[in-house]
């Protein structure tokens, strides 16, 4: 199942140094919230990404924690300040303690 | 300050509703204070938050959310971390955003679940220590949370 797990990124490739880009993520991830019930009537189990870290140039920018109210395919957009050409790294984590990256890097004109 | 005495008056007739109608043991206004101030502790106040969700949401599976801090976001003064709960949903918490001065801007977007019709509080600290609250009631015709 975690061979269809694939993150998807938005981020723009150049930015002017000192600029707030806009950054766009989505994982594909069933987020299963421990409340449905399944077709033979037992509650599914919780299986969610409950974590996202941020990093540019190895330096945090930004952490989230997920919780089961997060809809499916977690969608996450929010923004980076971009001073030097680097590269952002993003890192998902979901309750088995399996992790996803992907990369982006950014060249400052 | 206003907000949280009237929180605390609706709380209480919920309290007396619930009792009424027996809810499931699901999250109320009471249970969403409680997780909001297990997160940041002290007294928010209005203001600084921008909150937007659709009024009436069709479809309770994914409900878009945007939230925007005022923040210049520099090392002097930024958005430590960002809150949101529902008060509806069978747990309260939503999602938390830790922010850095890296960060540039204190605005997120993501896609929440919601059971029923409830509202939805975001909780700003920043990193001076003082909180910010701002809320904002969905409908919701189809609730998304399977069963």
């Amino acid at each position: 199942m975690s061979d269809d797990i694939k993150p998807r990124l938005r981020v723009p490739a150049t930015a002017k140094k000192g600029e707030v880009v806009e950054v766009k993520t989505l994982i594909t991830h069933p987020m299963e919230n421990g409340q449905r019930k399944g077709p033979d009537g037992k509650i599914v189990p919780r299986l969610i990404v409950n974590s996202l870290k941020v990093t540019y140039n190895d330096k945090p920018v930004l952490n989230v924690k997920l919780e089961p109210a997060i809809a499916a395919n977690p969608f996450l957009s929010f923004f980076v300040r971009v001073e030097e050409s680097g590269t952002l790294k993003f890192t998902w984590t979901d309750d088995e303690n399996q992790s996803w990256t992907a990369e982006s890097k950014i060249e400052v004109a | 300050m206003t907000e949280i005495a009237s929180l605390t008056r609706r709380s209480a007739l919920l309290a007396i509703a619930g009792a009424i109608v027996a809810r499931n043991a699901w999250a109320t206004p009471d249970a969403t204070r409680d997780w909001l101030a297990s997160q940041a502790k002290g007294t928010s106040k209005e203001g600084k938050i921008t909150l937007k969700a659709p009024e009436i949401a069709e479809n309770g599976n994914a409900v878009p959310v945007t939230v925007s801090v005022e923040s210049a976001m520099t090392e002097q003064s930024y958005v430590k971390a960002l809150y949101v709960a529902a008060d509806g949903n069978p747990n309260p918490g939503v999602i938390t955003f830790e922010f850095t001065p890296a960060s540039g801007k204190a605005e997120v977007q993501f896609r929440t679940r919601l059971a029923q019709t409830q509202k939805l509080v975001a909780v700003a600290e920043m990193n001076d220590g003082s909180l910010y609250m701002a809320s904002r009631e969905v409908k919701v015709t189809i609730g998304g949370c399977g069963g």
